[in-house]
């Protein structure tokens, strides 16, 4: 199992955000997790990526425990992440953001690069075959000089992804990657999703209010309802389920 | 050799130095240079080095300092310090005037990571005042203290004190430290400069260089990607004190009276290289050396005019700020500016090529 | 005793003119967002109405410091329709910090072409002797205990003023949210206006009482106090009306009491050590709240 999550939860101040949250992924798998709005779906992903501390649960990458470990090490670990609200480094290039993911797998000194040794050379070179390499897979390749901030908002996310890919995950998640798209752009997104699963044999789990998006691609889901979790399993089974109807309708 | 456009950009700007350089050079051997302005060269250069060593901060790093004078003041009087103790024993000059360089500028490095480890928690205007605040409490301190050597060893004090027998007072107070030997001159400024607009250059363009920037742009996407902040917002504040460092060795080796008073190393001071900054344009290093030269010897061109002089750069200050920045007069220029009148022609160009 | 008595009431007047000098201050921080460097020297431009409206034309000191209070109004609300209004909504807050140092030394070298850089001796606006307790061992200065009162009854005012008055709860609502506050119907244009109004007339005050108790009026004199009551407005925590007070006082007296007990030369770098302790263990100041950023 990639990601297996027990007995999650945080409170902020009295309020019970998450509680008793859990969930198991294969290597591979395309994980949706849904719920209505407020439910937590950002929060439990900010606690899978150490933005928060959780009061308490276990949170096992691959076998090992990531419990409690900063932002940082949490990627280093193998979590990337994109944000609901895009973030972007928009001052910089499209090439630049990509390189900057990939920050931590080429590696040469400070005083490397302000003596521009030829290691500074060697692995500039390195990062900018690996980083047009992703761009291309994304269609950005053509973009690469231009700033992020000027790219078509369906673009920016796309480059957010690869952002995410270029720190080398073994889990991937999307925070609301359709948000705000047409539907064109949604259906483009999906095939994008599902060829970064296919082709860098990745697992990815994500959020998503799109039901089109989350019944085409995703192969499991997880509905989170006030802070927990209210039904877990395949998509067809979880969508047809009377609670999570009633979940998303509320009560009559 | 293929160059990319960054690095041709970045040629760019040595060579305009370079150029000042020889310029200045023929204009003053051939006698076309005043005292007046001679004497501006060296601040010209440090002031730029100072410049640039605070867009590393404001520009790059995206964070506001208010107390670069201060790193400049522990430059000037730690390299001072030793130039005075060892200045008649013989050491050559050059080698003496180096080894001053590297104390100032490590010195400020120093403080600049010593004071960084509390401060760049901070955000914003917190950082600002609290940069200030240091830069302040260093000039104080500096004017403060007293420190001497003879028969009886090191002596260090707050209040003034005889010295017994043979000695020398290194730091006399408010009065400072006297008779740092002239060892800088407009060549070495000039060298330092440059070296200054390498180190700065390179980093921005180097994998350090994109890390400190993705802190700027979105601290928490650098984080998600595994960029360690912390360690990176400290070595941006660092190297950028040990540069302003620098040009505090500079200065104090072009004076023989130091003193760390407000006029050279208060807060003014620190704000002064700011404007240069902004006026240069945030993030551009090019800009802040081209500034600080523009806007340090123009005032002082206008001596002439005295009292007003002041008063017209601060109008003149104000308007710049306006005409750049407003989103009123930003959206006028893109309308009716000359630029937005060029790109429209060659749409129209565009578009009839295509016809055709 | 006595001795430490004198000075810590010193330092309590040195900290009310800090303290209404920092309302104002955290005022127009709350509400624009932009540290004020020129706030200073609109102290220093009061001092000299004052000066000039009783030394140059004999004024009894109450219709000088009125017409003062009235001439810094004006100067607010002007600097801030020309030079800081333009600029809201610009991408940076650099863009409005160095427009108030422009502005800063406008004003400085507007008065340097008018006064000149000579120190004018400035006469106390405040002509009562003092009290003299404990036989003599004890003279407060009048000037002293008219600080104190006018900076208690500033505060009071203000607080009722912002808590009680429908002008008052607009400031509030702009300085959380300029967006939400227009759609709520309230004029922002005209809010942040009125705030820079009550900040420049409070410097009008402040200005007054500052040159009664240190009468050496120059084209400077504004400046470190100007700076000082930032310090002191971030120390209480910066928008916060009671905690710019605190703040204010706090500064006054530690910087009276080790100017008399420690060292005069390094009192400033003690007072800035303070604003740095307090920030590392407070890093909103005494009363600030804290913000965080969401993800």
């Amino acid at each position: 199992m990639i990601l297996s999550v027990n007995d999650l939860g945080i409170s902020f101040g009295g309020l019970r955000a998450v509680d008793d949250f859990h969930i198991g992924i294969e290597q591979g798998e395309l994980y949706g997790l849904i719920g209505p709005n407020g439910a937590g779906k950002t929060t439990v992903f900010n606690l899978l990526t150490g933005v928060y501390r959780p009061d308490e649960g276990k949170i096992l990458l691959d076998g090992d425990d990531i419990t409690g470990l900063s932002t940082i090490e949490i990627n280093r670990a193998g979590i990337a992440r994109t944000f609901q609200n895009i973030r972007l480094f928009k001052d910089l290039s499209v090439l630049d953001n990509v390189k900057i993911g990939l920050h931590n797998r080429f590696s040469y000194s400070t005083l490397e690069g302000i003596l521009r040794l030829p290691n500074y050379f060697r692995t500039e070179k390195e990062m900018n075959v690996n980083a047009e390499e992703l761009l291309e897979v994304f269609g950005l390749k053509d973009e690469k000089e231009t700033l992020s901030k000027n790219l078509p908002y369906g673009k920016q996310r796309k480059l957010e992804i690869a952002r995410a890919l270029a720190t080398a995950p073994k889990l991937l998640l999307l925070d609301e990657p359709a948000a705000g798209m047409n539907p064109n752009e949604t259906g483009e997104l999906m095939e994008t999703i599902r060829f970064v699963r296919d082709h860098f044999k990745m697992t990815i789990l994500l959020i998503e209010h799109d039901m089109k998006l989350v019944a085409g691609i995703c192969e499991r889901l997880t509905v989170l309802n006030f802070g927990s979790v209210l039904v877990e399993g395949e998509t067809e089974k979880v969508l047809n389920d009377p609670e999570v109807i009633r979940a998303y309708l509320g009560e009559d | 050799m293929k160059f990319t456009k960054q690095t041709k950009h970045d040629l760019i700007t040595c060579g305009i130095v370079a150029a000042f350089y020889i310029l200045v050079t023929i204009l003053s051997a051939t006698g076309h240079l005043s005292n007046h302005f001679r004497g501006l060269l060296v601040p010209l250069c440090y002031y730029a080095i100072a410049a640039v060593s605070l867009n590393l901060v404001v520009g790059i790093l995206g964070d506001l300092s208010l107390g670069h004078a201060g790193f400049m003041c522990i430059g000037a009087f730690s390299s001072s310090l030793f130039s005075v103790a060892v200045k008649n024993s013989g050491l050559p000059s050059p080698l003496r005037f180096l080894i001053a360089l590297v104390i100032g500028t490590l010195m400020a490095a120093l403080f600049g990571f010593l004071i960084g480890i509390p401060v760049l928690r901070l955000n914003g205007d917190y950082l600002a005042i609290v940069t200030l605040a240091f830069g302040e409490i260093i000039k104080n301190f500096l004017s403060a203290v007293y420190l001497g050597y003879d028969e009886a060893g090191i002596h260090a004090s707050f209040k003034s004190f005889q010295l017994q027998g043979e000695g020398k007072m290194l730091i006399n107070g408010a009065m400072g430290i006297q008779g740092t030997p002239m060892d800088s001159s407009f060549t070495v400024a000039v060298l330092l400069l440059l070296i200054t607009l390498a180190v700065v250059m390179n980093i921005v363009n180097s994998r350090t260089g994109r890390a400190i920037m993705a802190i700027r742009d979105n601290r928490i996407a650098a984080e998600s990607v595994g960029i360690n902040v912390t360690s990176y917002k400290m070595l941006a504040f660092t190297v950028s004190a040990a540069i302003a460092g620098c040009a505090g060795v500079l200065f104090s080796h072009n004076t023989t009276t130091l003193t760390a008073s407000s006029t050279y190393f208060g807060y003014n001071v620190s704000i002064m290289i700011l404007v240069y900054v902004v006026l240069g344009g945030i993030g551009s290093i090019r800009g802040s050396v081209i500034a600080a030269a523009v806007l340090y010897v123009l005032p002082e061109m206008l001596r002439g005019l005295s009292t007003y002089r002041m008063l017209i750069y601060s109008i003149v200050l104000i308007v710049m700020m306006l005409i750049n920045w407003a989103p009123g007069a930003i959206a006028f220029r893109e309308r009716y500016g000359i630029m937005a009148f060029l790109r429209r022609r060659n749409e129209n160009r565009g578009k009839e090529g295509q016809r055709s | 005793m006595l001795n430490f008595l004198t000075y810590l009431i010193n330092g309590l007047s040195l900290g009310s003119i800090y303290a209404i000098i920092a309302l104002g201050y955290t005022m127009v921080y709350g509400i624009a967002k932009m540290l004020n460097f020129a706030h200073g020297d609109v102290i220093m431009i009061g001092s000299y109405l004052i000066y000039t409206g009783m030394i140059t034309w004999g004024m009894h000191p109450v219709p000088a410091i009125l017409l003062a209070v009235v001439g810094c109004t004006i100067l607010g609300i002007t600097t801030e329709k020309i030079a800081y209004k333009p600029l809201r909504g610009a991408g940076s807050s650099l863009a409005v910090l160095i427009t108030a140092i422009g502005v800063s030394y406008f004003l400085q070298n507007l008065s340097l072409l008018i006064f000149t850089a000579n120190p004018k001796s400035f006469t106390s606006v405040v002509g009562w002797e003092g009290v003299s307790l404990f036989g003599g061992e004890l003279k407060i200065q009048g000037v002293t205990i008219v600080t104190i009162i006018v900076s208690l009854l500033v505060l009071a005012v203000l607080q009722f003023f912002i808590n009680r008055t429908k002008q008052g709860q607009a400031m509030i609502a702009v300085s959380e949210d300029k967006g939400a506050a227009s759609l709520m119907g309230i004029n922002v244009n005209r809010t942040i206006s009125l705030t820079f109004a009550i900040g420049s007339g409070l410097a009008a005050i402040a200005g007054a009482l500052l040159c009664s108790a240190y009468p050496n009026l120059t084209p400077y004199t504004g400046a470190m106090p100007g700076i000082k009551a930032f310090v002191a407005a971030v120390l209480g925590g910066i928008g916060s009306i009671p905690g710019a007070m605190i703040g204010g006082l706090l500064l006054g007296v530690i910087e009276s009491l080790s100017k008399r007990y420690i060292s005069t030369q390094l009192s400033d770098a003690i007072v800035f050590s303070i604003l740095i302790i307090v920030l590392l263990i407070r890093p909103t100041g005494l009363l600030g709240k804290k913000i965080q950023e969401k993800v």
